[in-house]
């Protein structure tokens, strides 16, 4: 089999966390992907990563009292995320709101986690809420994260328009008769289930990597916000999909039929595909900085033949 | 004819100022303040205001900063609510200023806006959201809005930029986009917050022009806040004059004059015609003060 056995390894398909871990990754990298984008264009990227943060107090009392992750994620995150809402209104009044909710959150997450491992024998609970364990989520999540996913993306679908003129100009939409608080609250509630589900995936702590990471790469290749999604949803389900190959392929690395965490996975990747459309966009540059002394160097040359 | 006499040397003023009393209300007002008072905390900013804006006028409105000119604006607009006072509006389609906000079909372009110079954007995305922002849902590809955006950028002289990204426009550049972004929701009324001050001396005749011409030819009532009155002068109906929270309107020969301008300053100021240019200019005392604001050399 050679080397192939590692983008296609044997019995993937067969694997039920493998497809469960397909179909949630896919859903969630989708809807991650379309509130990315206007989470770049809104510059909300702060409160998308305190959202994921917070979520992790919330998986851990979801632990304590014995309910699915998830639930937990969300009940902190919608919290968190109205308590900024209604605390800050402007961008730089939202990040100090943002840091406050953020601090108080961390705090009971730190008693939460200690708790856990004062309680219970599990070492493990702590590091799957924080890195992510999508190859442990119960298949009976799937159509819940699926309905999500929709949810958010029909609300996306029906504020699109207000949220990207308040987005842009917020006083032109006021005077329109668009709302920037209502839109600007609707639009958090599908970004905490953009980054809760997120947070399911790759962990709390990494839950901005799907949201984050897609859209800065596809708003620097693309000049349309709906254009930035779709290309944003493409990197986010392609990067999710070799994640979770390499990921079951490593079961068969050192320290064998353990499996390294899937998040270093699509971080990486991100990363790679970050840098590479950064060293691409750079060369571009210079590119057109060189084609620019070239006409120089031949207006000159022009110019001296004229002399 | 409808304009007062551009040419402002010395002519015999024939009316008193109008120190901005309501009465002046015509039929063809779309636009009526009365008693209009705002304060942040202890500070009165804009102090009873009266003032009502004809159909199709360009009214220039001028003052130092800090004079309440952007609050007089946003307050119009509706993104601040007065202490006390009332603004009525005419409906866009004509009657007595009795509508609301709403019916009366503001555009609105602020003072300023940052832009990522990243946000996937196009100048005529941005446009477009004047045309149908408003609406919830997705906007499919239609024919008329693509009509009314292109218009809207060749109105104002900006069709060559319309495909660049939003964020990497100059100010210049920015500005034009929004006003073609307020004219594109064909408003009635167009309120303009210093829509000549990042912009170069051409630039700004370009925008002059282009205010002139929807304010006078397709009927458009045009508040227009600047810190320079002189790149107005051939265009300006009639002028506001802002000055800690006071305000007087009328023509410019009747309100750019010694005696009212100290009744607002509540000093001594002097005004100066140098080659059709106006300056106004304060005391010795004060003299930085109104130099600074209304002082631009040649
Ligand atoms: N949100 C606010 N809170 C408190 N005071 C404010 C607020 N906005 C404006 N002010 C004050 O109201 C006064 C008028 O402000 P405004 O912005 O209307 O002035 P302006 O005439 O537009 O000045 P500029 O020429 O500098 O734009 C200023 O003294 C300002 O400090
Ligand atoms: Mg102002």
């Amino acid at each position: 089999m050679g080397f192939w056995h590692v983008l296609w390894p044997t019995g993937l398909f067969s694997n039920a966390a493998v497809v469960t871990a397909f179909r949630i990754g896919s859903a969630v990298a989708v809807v991650n992907a379309v509130v990315g984008v206007f989470v770049v264009i809104r510059g909300q990227a702060f409160s998308g990563h305190a959202l994921g943060d917070v979520g992790a107090t919330g998986a851990a009392g979801a632990y304590l009292a014995g309910i699915t992750a998830l639930w937990g994620f969300l009940a902190a995150g919608f919290s968190s995320g109205m308590a900024i809402e209604s605390l800050g209104h402007r961008v730089r009044e939202r990040d100090v709101a943002t840091g406050v909710v953020l601090a108080f959150m961390l705090g009971l997450s730190a008693l939460f986690l200690y708790l856990i491992s004062a309680l219970t024998e599990t070492s493990g609970a702590p590091i799957a809420i924080l890195f992510g364990s999508l190859f442990t989520v119960a298949p009976g999540m799937t159509g819940y994260v699926l309905g999500l996913s929709l949810s958010a993306l029909l609300l996306l679908g029906i504020i699109f328009r207000p949220l990207l003129f308040s987005s842009v100009t917020p006083d032109v939409a006021r005077v329109r008769g668009v709302s920037p608080r209502l839109v600007g609250l609707l639009f958090m509630v599908s970004l905490v289930v953009a980054v809760e589900e997120s947070a399911l995936v790759v962990g709390a702590l990494l839950s901005t990597a799907l949201l984050i990471g897609p859209a800065a790469i596809a708003t620097k290749l693309s000049r349309q916000p709906l254009t930035s999604m779709a290309l944003a949803m493409a990197i986010g389900v392609f990067t999710t999909w070799l994640g979770i190959i390499l990921a079951y392929d490593s079961f068969l690395w050192p320290p064998l039929n353990r499996g390294w965490p899937i998040s270093f996975f699509i971080t990486s990747l991100m990363l790679l595909s970050y840098l590479t459309v950064q060293i691409a966009s750079g060369r571009q540059r210079r590119s057109n900085a060189a084609t620019a002394l070239t006409d120089f160097g031949n207006l000159s040359t022009e110019r001296e033949a004229w002399w | 004819m409808r304009r007062e006499d551009p040419e402002i040397k010395g002519r015999p003023v024939t009316q008193g100022a109008a120190p901005v009393t309501a009465t002046a209300t015509q039929d063809e007002a779309v636009l009526q303040i009365s008693d209009l008072s705002v304060t942040y905390g202890a500070r009165v900013v804009l102090d009873q205001i009266n003032l009502s804006i004809r159909r199709g006028e360009l009214v220039g409105i001028i003052g130092p900063n800090g004079a309440g000119k952007s609050t007089l604006l946003r307050a119009i607009a509706g993104l601040l609510r007065p202490d006390r006072g009332t603004i009525r509006f005419a409906r866009a389609h004509g009657g007595t200023p009795r509508a609301s906000r709403a019916q009366a079909q503001l555009g609105y372009v602020p003072q300023r806006i940052e832009m990522d110079p990243d946000v996937p954007l196009r100048a005529c995305d941005v446009v477009g959201l004047g045309f149908d922002g408003h609406r919830f849902g997705l906007s499919w590809p239609n024919a008329l809005k693509r009509q009314a955006v292109d218009r809207a950028l060749a109105l104002v002289e900006a069709s060559e930029f319309g495909q660049s990204l939003v964020g990497r426009l100059s100010g210049g550049q920015l500005q034009r986009i929004l006003i073609a972004q307020a004219l594109v929701s064909e408003p009635s009324i167009l309120l303009l917050d210093e829509p000549l001050s990042s912009l170069d001396l051409r630039s700004a005749d370009a925008v002059v022009s282009i205010v002139d011409r929807v304010a006078h030819q397709s009927g458009v009532s045009v508040l227009l806040v600047t810190h320079d009155m002189n790149p107005l002068l051939r265009a300006m109906d009639r002028i506001i004059y802002v000055v800690n929270g006071r305000a007087v309107i009328g023509s410019v020969d009747e309100v750019v004059r010694p005696e009212v301008l100290k009744s607002l300053y509540g000093y001594d100021v002097d005004v100066v015609r140098v080659r059709g240019r106006i300056l106004v200019v304060g005391d010795e005392e004060y003299g930085d003060e109104a130099n600074r604001f209304h002082h631009h050399a040649p």
